[in-house]
């Protein structure tokens, strides 16, 4: 189908878009890599009246070295993302999970900073996001303001982010002497994940220091799976330890039933997974 | 309105468009690149899959605006002045790569792009590569194999030598052509 009309802009600069979405009021809406909003707009889910366009906002755009994290821009492609060699030095989590993401075409338009404003439950990178940590920067006609992952994410295809405003950049801190893991389960190839379960560990004298467990599609957000992180906490690294705590990978998710999967069965995929990603990350 | 310039299979068009205009669209009905076809509505098939700025992506999925000043190229821009085939689409054709064809031009145009970053892909390169394509008819085996003899014959930077249909490839032979 064809989209409803709307009228267009591309800015060269950050100022000058978030001035755009100013005077276009709440019917405005940010375009990134389109990915998710064309088909919206092409089934008339979304009827903007003006596209405010970033992809000519150079600033928003590539990853950064800022001593204890990485800056990624916003407009970073995930085809960027994975060929990035700081992604890959101090947050292959984020590249093993991109990696996942729809197809080369989708991947060659589609970005980081749009995925992560898309909170689609089933998206891979908030759970990502979530389990590393990061900081997403937010610029609007008001100022800027940064916001932990844990409190980004709203409710289903809903952030933080207030019309007017701009996801601008997501800083992730970089882990040193931790391992991780992005373990997801689809249908087929090319879908969305079922669940999928990231993992971060942080592993001294054979014992699991600090672990950090994030879904995928358990909830109408990213969900941390704390009970799991608190029985894995100062526990033994070893299988035994990591059965006995995933076990408790669903205890604080809420899963949907949909024609692809029942509630019950995605809450036995969180335990499987996250046993799964926790012994690939090296827990034991 | 918003006027627009673009080079489309190497010829430059000057436009006003509609920012709703989807590049497909602006393909098809405007400069008459029919050879590039939607298949969904929710950039799911690959079928109107183009090169822009020399990376496959779904023409259905970008606007025409946001292609302004880009260097676009469709499947019928892949053949030589000449009109021979490029070895991608030679290759398809040999191995019978296809049956309704819907999903040619863009699974010939994803493979293209697949071919450019990895010259010698495996099965399952091929298979990955091309994910986002759907094919209805096929069954994938003879695509794989066209965009893997495709492969060998680039690399040989030649032109595949067109042997007699007896002798195409073995995989069309024994997986049997199921029109
Ligand atoms: C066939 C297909 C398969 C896919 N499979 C997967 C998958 O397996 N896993 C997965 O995680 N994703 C998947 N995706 C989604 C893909 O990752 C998209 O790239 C992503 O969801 C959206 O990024 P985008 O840059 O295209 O955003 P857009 O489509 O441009 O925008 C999406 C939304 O976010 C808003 N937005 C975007 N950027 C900003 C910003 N900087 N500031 C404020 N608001 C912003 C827009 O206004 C819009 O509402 C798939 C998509 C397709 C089409
Ligand atoms: S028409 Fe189906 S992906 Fe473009
Ligand atoms: S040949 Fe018919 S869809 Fe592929």
């Amino acid at each position: 189908m064809i989209p409803a009309a709307f009228d267009y802009t591309r800015p060269t600069d950050l100022g000058a878009a978030v001035q755009a979405l100013a005077d276009a009021g709440e019917d405005a809406k940010v375009i990134a890599g389109g990915q998710s909003l064309m088909p919206m707009l092409r089934m008339r889910f979304a009827a903007p009246t003006m596209l405010v366009d970033l992809g000519g906002v150079a600033e928003l755009r590539g990853v950064r070295d800022d001593g204890e994290a990485l800056v990624i821009g916003a407009m970073t492609t995930h085809d960027e993302i994975l060929r990035d060699p700081l992604i890959q030095q101090h947050a292959p989590l984020i590249a093993q999970a991109t990696a996942t993401v729809a197809d080369r075409q989708v991947r060659h338009l589609g970005t980081f900073g749009g995925s992560l404003a898309h909170a689609d439950p089933a998206g891979d990178l908030p759970s990502v996001a979530t389990a590393l940590e990061a900081t997403f920067e937010i610029a609007g006609a008001g100022g800027r303001r940064s916001v932990p992952a844990s409190e980004f994410f709203v409710d289903y295809l809903t952030t933080v982010l207030e019309p007017g405003e701009v996801l601008t950049s997501i800083r992730v801190p970089k882990l040193p002497g931790w391992s991780t893991h992005y373990e997801k389960f689809s249908r087929v190839a090319q879908a969305w994940a079922l669940v999928g379960v990231a993992v971060a560990v942080h592993r001294s004298n054979g014992t699991v220091a600090d672990a950090r467990v994030a879904l995928t599609n358990m909830a109408s957000k990213p969900v941390r799976a704390r009970a799991v992180e608190d029985a894995l906490s100062g526990a033994s690294a070893t299988e035994e330890s990591l059965a006995s705590a995933s076990a408790h990978a669903a205890d604080d998710a809420e899963p949907s039933s949909d024609p692809w999967a029942s509630a019950d069965y995605r809450r036995h995929l969180a335990t499987v997974l996250t046993r799964r990603a926790l012994h690939a990350a090296g827990a034991a | 309105m918003t006027r627009i310039s673009m080079t489309v299979d190497g010829v430059t068009y000057d436009d006003d468009v509609e920012p709703r205009t989807l590049l497909v669209h602006h393909l098809r009905e405007r400069l008459g690149k029919v050879g590039t076809v939607v298949g969904c509505d929710t950039t799911n098939c690959g079928s109107c899959t183009v090169l822009l700025g020399g990376r496959g992506v779904k023409s259905c999925s970008v606007l025409a605006v946001q292609a302004d000043g880009m260097d676009v190229t469709t499947v019928e821009g892949l053949a030589g002045a000449d009109g021979e085939l490029h070895p991608v689409q030679r290759a398809f054709h040999e191995t019978h790569a296809l049956q309704c064809g819907y999903c040619t031009p863009g699974m010939i145009m994803a493979a293209v792009d697949l071919l450019s970053e990895n010259p010698d892909p495996t099965d399952d390169e091929v298979r990955e590569g091309l994910e986002g394509n759907l094919c209805r008819c096929t069954g994938y085996q003879n695509i794989v194999q066209a965009v893997r003899d495709a492969a060998t014959s680039m690399r040989a930077g030649t032109a595949a030598t067109v042997d007699a249909p007896a002798q195409a490839s073995p995989a069309a032979q024994t997986q049997g052509v199921t029109t």
